[in-house]
């Protein structure tokens, strides 16, 4: 831990000259964990789309049969499961991890140690999930895994024992990470930033981090509650025994609900950051937007029956999830209409960064909008399961954080890399990703109120869904293309592209203080904050004749060499893969569990007492 | 800031607190939810059992009850501990911890004794009905909680003992001592909750 400076070997210098594989699998800095998490969740993003291009291939015609009905199956689970837990929460977390400590001005995350594990048990938990294909039992329950299709009964396989663990071990990485996250942006921030001078951003991970922390627990038991009804027998979800057929359902929408907003906020704080930038004017505002983001999450705990209209909960609890839900549609406006009126009146630059907030705002807008149709349970009934569902919750994931995490890449990636991504391949990139987004999911919301239900694998030619079926998935391969536009403007790049500086875009907070990319200590000289847009304040003055406030003053080289900066450490993946070890067991043997968990037991000791002071040292 | 305070302590943050001891509130919150979600579970599924033996053919109040009374006896003796390693008292912060861990061992083996007798005396298990499944969950997990507790308790003891303990990391016991007290006043719940609302 960074806390534990004063005992640790080495320095700042040292880990910046670290280069090669041992060094990223060893190390401890947020920027280079941010990076990891970033690689990763893009890899498991592509592996999420061609899994979504198979399915949309075979729905392209009636009658088709190019994957089996079971194949299908496989490929909705885990493409819903990739997508919600390995590919757009790992992607906020990149952010989380390489923002959070620049733009409160610290020099790391609070415990930098746990956040490499965290880094690691979710690399575990993604592989160990993926590798349910290679065994032939990839998960084939839905990505909600409702009980009794999931209990061992009616999913005798390993399938839904690799979904199951999975997640769990997932949910370990998560809840660590908001762990840490927390006490980072609670105890890290630089002298003078007040919670009300933290950037947006700050603020809406912040929440994410209070909804995983609180939220997560519900999934886990009702995981755990599965794993001991597929593995010990026990009577949970078993209805011949009297159980609650609802009980998974609650519990894991009691999880599912605060998820979607753990999904949106961190696009939504992405967008706050990024409008004020490109309108060259504060957030319009901005205590509202913040206000709105902590009721967002506040209520997001309060709505999750309605997921669940169609079981028959009765009147009274339909009323209140519905009359909740739609409340729901307030904050969510207000921070819609100060985004606007962020643009109103500012001189806007239409840079890759800006419009794909924009397509944010327009896109989250018809998502939210479908939303609310189906907060009313009259017309969730005639609604759900079908494809108007699909087409809403692609409107606010793929339309809302897809679009403010393409936004984020644009905004931030010369502060990561140094240089700029290229903009007209990255207006390409908009365009099409804007006009395949459309084509494939508006349809959708026809073909869901003319019938279609959700995870069919196949339609009769007489139905008439053919054609847009058809617009539907030509629009998915539009989207194919625009994403490989943005790989190929990585490549291209990577090596020439224009070298940004410290300040590319004239921004306003304070991770564009510091060179590009940021020396492993971050901040030479620990800033002193007077507001909210600290580096516009330093810059240009309040706006209304202010004086522009002091910048910190530069450090020396004595200085920059006296900061102690957390050494490298393998713990952090040797735990990781002691814990995978014995949850990967329950699928081997239970000398496997018993022998992973004295691993893990092992590891934590030797986690715990890293930089333990030796004995004899005296103070 | 960072030059002036030479030796400022890097484990205190904006808040003046620590920052280990801000990260374990935010950890005993989760865990609320989760003893929260298990506690539902018990209750939601409370006399829905399609066949016995049920919770009071079952329950030994009175051995139950002296558990409960370890428990919290526990949590003293981890208050004297943390007060006798911040007045440097070293060989009553060693006794206090092992005597903290001994109380924590006892109820733990009160429950292995508690279990045993369920299963081979009432023929309880965790398939027998629902009442079996969510009372060793629930109350199996508090144990695990329990012997978390213990593990923790004798490596501060151990590392007090070879003399790598001392009043500068108090904060090393604080912490355990939260979590201590965390999962004593998670059994008051369950003891009342389960044992004795009828």
């Amino acid at each position: 831990m960074a806390t534990h400076a004063a005992f640790m070997p080495g320095g700042a210098t040292k880990e910046a000259a670290a280069t090669g594989v041992w060094s990223w699998i060893t190390t401890v800095d947020h920027k280079r964990i941010g990076i990891l998490y970033g690689v990763t969740a893009f890899i498991f993003f592509l592996m999420g789309g061609i899994e979504a291009l198979i399915m949309r291939a075979q729905l392209a015609r009636p009658d088709n049969d190019l994957v089996s009905a079971q194949t299908f199956n496989e490929l909705f689970t885990m493409h819903g499961t990739t997508m919600v837990f390995l590919a757009i929460m790992p992607l906020s977390a990149a952010f989380f991890n390489y923002m959070i400590p620049l733009q409160i001005g610290a020099r790391d995350v609070a415990f930098p140690r746990l956040n490499a594990l965290s880094y690691w048990i979710f690399l575990s938990g993604g592989l160990f999930l993926n590798s349910s294909f290679l065994f032939g039992a990839a998960p084939d329950g839905g990505w909600f895994g409702y009980t009794t299709l999931t209990t061992r009964q009616f999913s005798p396989g390993h399938s839904i024992d690799f979904w199951m663990l999975g997640l769990q071990i997932l949910g370990i990485a998560s809840m660590l990470a908001g762990f840490n996250f927390i006490v980072t942006i609670v105890n890290m921030r630089a002298p003078g930033m007040t919670l009300m001078r933290m950037p947006v951003f700050i603020w809406m991970s912040l929440v994410v981090q209070f909804l995983v922390v609180l939220a997560f627990p519900a999934i886990t038991v009702a995981l755990i509650l599965l794993m001991f009804d597929r593995f010990f027998g026990t009577l949970f979800y078993a209805p011949a025994a009297g159980a609650d057929p609802l009980l998974w359902q609650h519990l894991f929408w009691i999880f599912g609900h605060p998820e979607v907003y753990i999904l949106i906020l961190p696009a939504m704080g992405i967008v706050s950051e990024v409008l004020p930038t490109f309108a060259r004017k504060p957030l319009f505002g901005a205590p509202v937007v913040i206000y709105s983001g902590i009721m967002i999450g506040f209520f997001g705990f309060g709505v999750w029956s309605h997921h669940m209209f169609s079981v028959g909960m009765g009147p009274v609890a339909d009323s209140v999830f519905s009359i909740a839900t739609m409340l729901i549609a307030v904050p969510t406006g207000v921070k819609i209409l100060n985004w606007i009126s962020t643009l109103w009146g500012g001189s806007i630059r239409f840079t890759s960064a800006l419009l794909f907030s924009l397509g944010f705002i327009a896109m989250f807008t018809m998502g939210g909008l479908s939303g609310v149709m189906h907060a009313s349970p009259p017309v969730d009934l005639q609604q759900t399961d079908t494809y108007f569902v699909v087409a809403h919750f692609h409107y606010v994931l793929f339309g809302g954080s897809i679009f403010g995490i393409f936004s984020g890449f644009y905004y931030w990636w010369p502060k990561m890399t140094g240089r700029l991504l290229d903009e007209r391949l990255g207006k390409w990139h908009f365009w099409l990703m804007m006009i395949g987004f459309n084509m494939t999911f508006f349809p959708q919301h026809y073909l869901g109120l003319i019938g279609m239900p959700r995870r069919i694998y196949t339609y009769a030619a007489d139905l008439n869904w053919g054609f847009w079926n058809m617009v539907s998935t030509i629009g998915a391969f539009i989207i194919a293309v625009s994403i490989l536009v943005f790989i190929v403007n990585v490549f291209k790049t990577r090596r020439n592209g224009q070298v940004a500086g410290p300040d590319p875009w004239d921004a306003r907070t304070l991770e564009w203080a510091i060179p590009s990319p940021p020396p492993v200590y971050n901040f030479a000289s620990i800033p002193t904050v007077h507001g909210r847009d600290e580096l516009w304040l330093q810059k240009h003055g309040d706006g209304h004749g202010g004086a522009p406030v002091p910048k910190p003053a530069p450090a020396s080289a004595k200085d920059i060499a006296a900061i102690h900066m957390p050494p490298p450490s393998y713990w952090p993946i040797l735990l990781a893969l002691a814990l995978t070890v014995m949850l990967s067991g329950l699928l081997v043997s239970y000398y496997q569990v018993v022998i992973g968990g004295l691993l893990t037991l092992y590891c934590m000791f030797k986690f715990a007492l890293e930089y333990h002071r030796p004995a004899q040292e005296a103070h | 800031m960072a030059d002036a305070h030479v030796h400022h302590d890097p484990n205190i943050g904006t808040t003046g607190l620590d920052n280990r001891k801000v990260g374990m509130w935010i950890f005993l919150g989760s865990d609320c939810m989760f003893f929260g979600s298990l506690i539902g579970t018990y209750l939601s599924y409370k006399g829905k059992s399609l066949g016995g033996p049920g919770p009071h053919d079952v329950f030994n109040i009175p051995l139950t009850s002296e558990s409960a009374a370890v428990l919290l006896a526990s949590s003293l003796t981890m208050v004297l501990a943390l007060a006798a390693l911040q007045k440097s008292d070293l060989k009553w912060a060693g006794r206090w911890l092992l005597a903290t861990a001994i109380l924590g061992a006892h109820f733990v083996l009160n429950q292995v004794y508690e279990f045993a007798t369920f299963v081979l005396h009432d023929g309880l298990t965790l398939s027998t009905n629902l009442f079996g499944s969510s009372f060793y969950t629930l109350t199996g997990f508090h144990g695990a909680h329990v012997t978390g507790g213990v593990i923790w308790l004798m490596a501060l003891w151990w590392q007090l003992k070879r003399g790598r303990l001392d009043a500068r990391d108090y904060t090393k016991v604080e912490i355990a001592g939260l979590y201590w007290h965390f999962v004593d006043i998670v059994w008051i719940a369950i003891f009342t909750i389960i044992y004795l609302i009828p």
